[in-house]
């Protein structure tokens, strides 16, 4: 890879997550995500017209005509490929917590709420678990809440689950058999050590983990030019980020 | 004029009754923050939100304003600027009760209230926390195939819903485009509100272009004109959300104290409660 030394680290995140969307046919991006967003109009734009994207908030990237319920619906019948969910905490089985924390309802932070999690999270084949900040407060032991459960036991119908996760640190693969993380790749200017610093839960690792790789110039060409002006429409100040280097917001 | 047209928005806020179970739409569908504001105006006290599927300003402002007793929701959040703050703080004092769902979940508890159906089976939702937290949802074997649990939802049937479209007619027919979720709400409750940025001079179910993005007057219970009726939230590609006044909520919302004067501002001269 070539990769040019300008790349941002929102930059390398797209490009990370458009590369586990090959394969794909159909993929819905939820609100307030403009990096799934970009990476999800990155793959439509190298698919050659085979990936379909419906980004939640667009005009013009939305073919959803029977309203919020058609995204749900698709879901149930295996035409949502791949997905994106976060989390205010994510543990090492991959529970997931959009809810808050401490005692339910009354204590500790309360972020929004589950939105479609607890049922996306089952349904999705491809759920990319998506969270830039990597701390403790973020990957914790144990959730308080679960919103969505990493993985079901015998019985439970769940053709989905999660698959991938990327932070701002790291891409990592999930082992649904045995309920765990693994870290695939250390981004660019980061290091295992201090992942292994943020990270409140174990994981498995390679012996040697290798560097994410970073997107070549023609990759990067498109994110700057054609994807900026697609995810504009939904996300405009994101978009200007993508134009320069330290432009984006931490 | 022969369909339910009301004068303004306070007269729909005065036909919903204290305590209504009132069906919200999210802020890409279209939000009646004209009818919010005369909620707030006649003190209206102990409504049940149900959030179709998530809500942000509308409901936290309800809440903030005392006149929520229940809010059922997939999330209260302020985009950009997280959680709901009224919402949040209210939790926290213990003011309402939350019924915490997600967003297929409401969907599809309106879609049985649209069908007069008693319940409804969803996926997903097996070993969350979120089911355990909702007594009135459980799970049951698949009648017609052992060995597979689903979670049942009863139906909602909202005595109100409630929202902003682009236009009515003066027949009451009301258009909603591709917001096929407002038709669902209108469907499923007992009656039906919705404030509209203007009157059509035809009859919008005799262009066949256009009706089959129609809420037929038989479901609308009263339509009012209001221009920008859901400032300060984006209205789809007609106006854009008012960063300011936005952005004044979600620093002033963080104490009880900013949230009264934001919401002084807001509603103008009129004192809170006094309102005709």
């Amino acid at each position: 890879m070539s990769a040019p030394e300008a790349v941002t680290p929102t930059e390398q995140l797209v490009a990370v997550i458009a590369g586990l969307l090959e394969g794909c046919r159909h993929i819905v991006v939820g609100a307030s995500s403009p990096i799934p967003g970009s990476a999800a109009l990155l793959a439509r734009a190298r698919s050659g017209g085979r990936l379909r994207v419906n980004v939640l908030g667009s005009q013009r990237y939305n073919s959803f005509t029977n309203g919020g319920v058609e995204t749900f619906d698709m879901a149930a019948q295996g035409r949502v490929d791949a997905f994106f969910l976060g989390g205010g905490q994510i543990d090492g089985e991959a529970n997931i917590n959009l809810v808050g924390t401490g005692h339910y309802p009354d204590g500790g932070v309360r972020w929004p709420g589950c939105f479609g999690s607890s049922y996306l999270y089952f349904l999705v084949p491809r759920v990319i678990l998506f969270r830039e900040e990597h701390s403790r407060r973020v990957f914790v032991p144990r959730v308080d809440f679960i919103s969505a459960p990493g993985w079901s036991p015998p019985g439970v119908y769940r053709p989905g689950g999660p698959w991938k996760m990327v932070t701002g640190l790291g891409l990592f693969s999930y082992d649904r058999d045995r309920h765990r993380f693994r870290l695939d790749s250390v981004h660019p200017g980061h290091s295992v050590e201090e992942i292994l610093d943020n990270t409140g839960f174990d994981f498995d690792r390679p012996e040697q983990v290798p560097q994410t790789p970073g997107p070549d110039a023609a990759t990067l060409a498109l994110i700057r030019g054609r994807i900026r002006g697609e995810i504009g429409e939904t996300y405009p100040r994101f978009a200007a980020t993508l134009a320069g280097r330290g432009t984006v917001a931490a | 004029m022969d369909g339910p047209v009301y004068p303004d928005a306070a007269a729909i806020a005065a036909a919903i009754p204290d305590g209504a179970r009132v069906a919200i739409s999210q802020d890409s569908t279209g939000v009646s923050m004209a009818v919010t504001r005369e909620l707030v105006r006649r003190d209206a006290r102990d409504l049940h939100l149900v959030c179709v599927p998530i809500s942000g300003l509308q409901a936290d402002v309800l809440i903030g304003a005392g006149c929520v007793a229940t809010v059922e929701t997939s999330a209260v959040t302020l985009g950009e600027f997280g959680t709901g703050p009224r919402f949040a703080a209210a939790l926290r004092a213990g003011t309402i009760r939350v019924l915490d769902a997600t967003c297929p979940a409401i969907h599809a508890a309106l879609q049985a209230g649209q069908k007069g159906l008693p319940f409804i089976p969803l996926r997903g939702l097996i070993g969350t926390d979120l089911l355990a937290s909702r007594p009135d949802w459980t799970v049951i074997d698949n009648p017609f195939c052992a060995g597979d649990p689903v979670a049942v939802l009863p139906a909602i049937r909202p005595d109100v819903a409630l929202f902003h479209a682009p236009a009515a007619d003066r027949h009451g027919n009301v258009f909603i485009g591709r917001s096929r979720d407002l038709l669902t709400m209108a469907q499923a409750a007992h009656a039906c509100y919705a404030t509209v940025e203007r009157i059509a001079e035809d009859d919008l179910l005799a262009d066949p272009d256009r009706s089959p993005g129609v809420i037929p007057a038989l479901y609308m219970s009263g339509v009012a004109q209001v221009t920008r009726g859901a400032a300060p939230l984006r209205f789809h590609d007609e106006y854009f959300a008012d960063e300011t006044v936005l952005g004044d909520y979600a620093r002033m919302a963080r104490t009880e104290d900013g949230f009264r004067a934001w919401l002084e501002r807001w509603i103008g001269p009129t004192a809170i409660g006094t309102a005709a």
